[in-house]
């Protein structure tokens, strides 16, 4: 392998930050997924990257379980994005006042 | 050091990511994830996990890009085009990324992972398949039920109750 684990660690970095600027700065739900999405892809990375270096097989199972749960994951937010939507007609999150007491 | 492979996934898969959040229409932008969840399999191809990429594309870029799609479409059209943001919020959410970015990158390359290279062959995915229905099977029972019951959940979140089921079945 030429690339080294460090490479996809710092690919994975960057992922997580964007996810996280994505996370605090859009007010509209569905790009919030969005960040949602990046956040946990870049987790998926990193285990991934660390199983092939150390190696076993346990990073790439723990990988799949958590690919399968984030697709129940996105499935319920964009329920709730639909719901949220068909209540108050905006996907703006600033919007959505009844929950916040 | 990296080869051209890897710095083209890396370029397309943070560009894209970027552009998913950035671009005006949110249609385009879901397009965009997609091109970033199909990179970060490109990345697991890679890393020798044939089995975890393929996994990858067909539940990311088969299933929940799909998904994310055809919500966008629910929405009305002047929400799908319209961006309402604070600029103050904006810059500091631009600083802290850089921060995060910054930072944890200095962490990790002053950190002995630099050094770590393998040439150990690549983990046999036969090997994962067994694992899964043996010692992984109570775990992979859980991850089955807990899917079921996401996908009931969303229906029953998702279902008009101002619609009694003779109009539905109009």
């Amino acid at each position: 392998m030429t690339n080294g684990l460090i490479d996809f660690v710092l690919v994975s970095v960057a992922l997580l930050a964007i996810g996280i600027y994505g996370l605090s700065v859009k007010r509209n739900a569905i790009r919030m997924l969005f960040g949602v999405e990046m956040i946990i892809n870049s987790a998926n990375l990193n285990l991934v990257a660390f199983a092939r270096f150390i190696p076993n097989s346990q990073g790439q199972t723990l990988a799949l379980f958590s690919i399968a749960i984030a697709a129940a994951e996105v499935a319920v937010g964009l329920a709730l994005v639909i719901v949220a939507y068909r209540m108050y007609k905006n996907i703006d999150i600033e919007d959505f006042r009844s929950l916040k007491g | 050091m990296v080869d051209a492979v890897f710095l083209a996934l890396s370029v397309l898969t943070i560009g894209s990511a970027i552009v998913a959040l950035e671009i005006r229409s949110l249609i385009y932008g879901s397009i965009a994830l997609m091109l970033t969840l199909s990179g970060i399999a490109g990345f697991f191809l890679l890393l020798d996990a044939p089995f975890v990429a393929m996994f990858q594309l067909s539940v990311y870029v088969g299933s929940i890009a799909v998904l994310i799609l055809f919500t966008v479409m629910l929405v009305r059209r002047e929400l799908i085009f319209n961006k309402i943001e604070d600029k103050r919020r904006r810059y500091a959410g631009i600083g802290l990324m850089l921060a995060l970015m910054l930072g944890i990158g200095m962490v990790i390359i002053g950190s002995g992972m630099k050094s770590m290279e393998t040439n150990s062959p690549a983990v046999d995915y036969k090997k994962i398949g067994s694992d899964f229905l043996t010692y992984y099977s109570p775990a992979l029972i859980v991850m089955a039920l807990i899917l079921a019951a996401s996908v009931v959940g969303a229906l029953t979140l998702a279902r008009r109750e101002d619609m009694t089921n003779d109009q539905r079945a109009n």
